[in-house]
């Protein structure tokens, strides 16, 4: 059983202190697998160290288990079925560019993070992650407006040709930019097919059914299902920029709520993550 | 002479004078440029004032050659042995307490390898730029590896590069070489060297060539059997080498240099689109690359992005201007080069988008990237972009006419207001980008190449496009008619043909005879169709760098072109057909 989060969600609620917990956790492995990457490790070693690490602390289910992607896996080259998401022994190399994706499942919350960087310096990468703050904005911005989904999604595409990239999430499943994620329950054993973890895409099935028979998806796309105004709920939300052999992205939880005041009808759930600390930087 | 305000000096060495000639500031690193056969130190009077702004230059006749006195006997004089001591003896006359970088050319090349590959000489040379003359040790082995292991592709490297040396069997007959340079042979060679390389003459090859030639034929004579039957295995390079490799050599196979990585710890290779006297037809793109390579060597730059891409050996350091290179092909264009190491000009019309293509070259390989802003079809304005690179940024290399605009919907709703604007961006642009830049390419005479965009619809009728196409037909006949007048001139015309490609073309494109909204619609429609086909521009912008490096003359680039391209040659009655149907909008 999967408890929806509806309506009337506030920034301070127990329910989002869950959430936002599990993913500072996550963005904590992230960053801690990051400092002891070095050249040689393999993609499908990145990926256990994140699951010990998380494992360690706790984290029994997953969304998803974690992936890591080197090079120019990094902008899902010559990508074409699923299975090519997956860990590979692809090895790190100086200045390669990397990104380390999880979605752990902690006390019933779940995240799903992506986490961009380089062994090294590498400026591309760097580019690309400075131009993803205006992704962030706009998502936001028009999230706020209740835009349809598939118009916002319209809209991130064209911000990023503009800025001359590809978009790499169209190459995820049902080229989807965000999903929804909800309480899991915890169970003893928790099973997973093909990476994800059965009790959150039963989640997800049933958020489908739901959506199916109310006119709204689960799955934020580019195609007609997603044709419907933000639904209230939590949303990982994952732009995924690409530029030749390199690729960048975060991703981070996106709070939907049916507050008819702008700001409280949609926020990030967390501002305190690396990539907005980046920026905050830059600035 | 056509060397000037060299400053000349005789060093005494071996029994022979040598005549050595300096330009620029001995205070800078210095640069020996050795020559070939049959040449004299004047076959670099096109490069040696060039490079003389930052290097110290010196040139010096080989002996037996030019105003260099000849070794007596004449056999045995020019072993490689000697050429090293009189190597020597002129590095540490005009450079004697820093190592030099050489260059060398032909028989200079092959002398400079030995140069560069001998015990004595550790420490003397800084870095070595090697063309058209592999060292005769390698050369050996790379022969007797295939004899040793032949397989098919083998023994056919072997026979091709048999056939192109001729020349060198011929120049082991006794005497009769030497009658025919010094006869009618040595009479005709500037007039056979401009027929066959399409050289300038401007005072070379000099007065003392039938001499040259006739002494020079030694050098082959005294080396080439005893190395090639027992190469050196210790021919290692004890410095950095750059390969520059001209394509169109008559006298020497490029699958020459194949191994070569396994002889030369640090190398660069660069490839060039030209035949086999480059110091005499391609100086500008030598001194580039000389510089840059003797440059990185001194570690006086600081260590940039290195172009990882396709292609680098050929396109490094040459500067490239693209068209429309705000998005789309022009952009994945201008990418792709920036990649293979090239300068980029964007231009568009889009002052935000280019300099952003601009940007992002220089994040990816280009050692420099400009954006300039123009209208194409404004001939005022291109004329000025044309003024404005060529004394900022030099004579492009390569050029991409890329910028075009859509335009559909039925001939009668085409208005002459429609089809102006069409063939003002679509022709016009390519006709001043031609005319301005191709003028300047070929008034340096040093080759070059010019792409332009035309589109599948150039060939395959359409009533949906009817102004469209016919832009697109002009641009593919301008093409062709190009190609044939500047192939004499080393200057490549491709014309290309994508197809059905991703770009933004379409949700630009003007649909004539509808209101604003339904052309909205069908703007949105057709970019979904584009995008379900979703053939990548980066695809079209690598079938263009491949085009300019074969020199191709007609590219059609999606499978949906080549088909159409096919058909149109041998069934067109059915791409009439075709022509026919209501488009799916």
């Amino acid at each position: 059983m999967t408890t929806a989060v509806t309506g009337g969600l506030r920034a301070d609620s127990a329910e989002l202190r869950g959430f936002r917990q599990v993913q500072r956790l996550a963005y904590e492995c992230a960053e801690a697998v990051a400092a002891r990457l070095e050249p040689g490790i393999t993609e499908r070693e990145a990926a256990r160290m994140q699951r010990e690490w998380l494992r360690e602390r706790g984290v029994r289910d997953w969304f998803h288990l974690p992936f890591a992607w080197f090079g120019d896996r990094t902008a899902f080259v010559n990508f074409r079925i699923p299975l090519q998401f997956f860990p590979t022994n692809r090895r790190l190399e100086p200045g390669m560019p990397f990104i380390l994706d999880m979605a752990p499942v902690y006390d019933g919350y779940t995240a799903d993070i992506g986490y961009s960087g380089s062994l090294g310096i590498n400026p591309v990468q760097d580019k690309l992650m400075a131009d993803l703050e205006a992704h962030r904005e706009l998502i936001l911005r028009e999230v706020r407006e209740r835009r349809p989904l598939r118009e916002i999604y319209e809209d991130v595409d064209r911000l990023m040709v503009r800025q001359g990239y590809a978009n790499r999430h169209r190459a995820y499943p049902f080229g989807v930019i965000a999903h929804k994620v909800d309480r899991v329950e915890q169970r003893r054993w928790s099973a997973h097919v093909f990476g994800f973890g059965t009790q959150s895409l039963k989640g997800l099935a049933s958020d489908a059914l739901h959506g199916h028979r109310e006119g709204w998806s689960p799955l934020w796309s580019p195609y007609r299902f997603s044709d419907h105004p933000p639904q209230p709920g939590l949303w990982a939300v994952e732009p995924h920029l690409g530029f030749r052999g390199t690729g960048a992205k975060f991703e981070e939880i996106l709070v939907v709520t049916d507050s008819g005041d702008p700001e409280e009808s949609a926020f990030w759930l967390d501002d305190d993550l690396p990539h907005v600390r980046r920026w905050a930087e830059e600035r | 002479m056509t060397l000037e305000n060299a400053r000349e000096r005789r060093v005494r060495t071996g029994g022979v004078e040598l005549c050595v000639a300096e330009l620029g500031d001995p205070g800078q690193p210095t640069v020996i440029l050795v020559h070939g056969y049959p040449d004299s130190k004047e076959v670099w009077s096109e490069v040696a004032p060039r490079l003389a702004d930052r290097f110290h230059v010196v040139l010096y006749d080989v002996r037996g050659h030019g105003r260099s006195t000849a070794p007596k006997p004449l056999r045995g004089g020019f072993t490689l042995e000697k050429l090293t001591d009189d190597f020597l003896a002129v590095a540490d006359a005009v450079s004697p307490d820093r190592p030099v970088h050489l260059v060398g050319h032909d028989w200079g090349s092959v002398q400079s390898w030995e140069f560069a590959t001998v015990k004595r000489t550790e420490g003397r040379i800084a870095s070595f730029t090697s063309m058209s003359g592999p060292s005769l040790d390698h050369f050996g082995h790379w022969i007797s590896n295939r004899i040793k292991r032949p397989t098919p592709r083998r023994v056919g490297q072997l026979l091709g590069q048999g056939a192109k040396s001729w020349y060198v069997y011929a120049l082991h007959t006794p005497v009769l070489p030497e009658l025919a340079w010094r006869g009618p042979l040595g009479k005709t060679w500037p007039r056979i060297l401009e027929r066959l390389e399409k050289i300038p003459g401007a005072g070379y090859p000099t007065s003392s060539l039938p001499t040259d030639a006739a002494h020079g034929a030694w050098l082959y004579r005294d080396n080439v059997r005893t190395r090639l039957r027992r190469p050196r295995t210790d021919a290692y390079a004890h410095a950095p080498v750059q390969l520059i490799t001209p394509l169109g050599d008559a006298f020497l196979s490029e699958r020459l240099y194949d191994e070569l990585e396994l002889w030369v710890p640090q190398l660069t290779r660069r490839t060039l689109a030209a035949k086999h006297w480059i110091p005499r037809s391609r100086p500008d793109q030598l001194v580039a690359w000389i510089t840059e390579f003797v440059t990185s060597v001194e570690g006086g730059r600081p260590e940039g992005v290195t172009a990882t891409g396709k292609y680098a050996d050929r396109f490094g350091g040459q500067l490239v201007l693209v068209t429309g290179a705000g998005s789309g092909i022009g952009r994945a264009t201008a990418y792709a080069f920036a990649e293979a190491g090239a300068r980029v000009v964007a231009v568009d019309r889009d002052a935000e988008a280019a300099s952003r293509t601009a940007e992002m070259s220089r994040l990816i390989g280009a050692p420099a990237a400009w954006a300039e802003t123009v209208d194409v079809s404004d001939e005022q304005a291109m004329e000025k972009l044309a003024e404005k690179v060529a004394t900022e940024y030099g004579v492009v290399d390569v050029l991409v006419n890329n910028a075009g605009i859509g335009l559909s919907g039925s001939f009668f709703d085409t208005t002459p207001e429609d089809w102006k604007k069409v063939l003002d961006v679509n022709l016009w642009g390519v006709i001043h980008g031609c005319r301005l830049f191709g003028k300047q390419m070929a008034e340096r005479g040093q080759g070059g190449h010019i792409v332009n965009t035309a589109s599948a619809a150039a060939y395959q009728p359409s009533k949906a496009l009817p102004a469209y196409s016919t832009s697109k037909a002009a641009v593919l006949m301008l093409s062709e008619c190009l190609r044939a007048e500047l192939a004499g001139q080393g200057i490549g015309v491709t014309a290309i043909c994508p197809g059905l490609v991703n770009t933004n073309i379409t949700s630009t494109a003007h649909f004539a005879g509808v209101d604003a909204e339904e052309e909205k619609r069908r703007q949105k429609k057709s970019a979904r169709l584009y995008g379900l086909r979703n053939y990548p521009p980066e695809k079209v912008a690598d079938a263009i760098l491949r085009a300019v490096v074969r020199g191709e003359a007609v590219v059609p680039v999606t499978p949906e072109a080549r088909g159409a391209y096919l058909m149109s040659r041998f069934t067109p009655r059915a791409l009439r057909r075709i022509a026919r149907l209501e488009p799916p909008l």
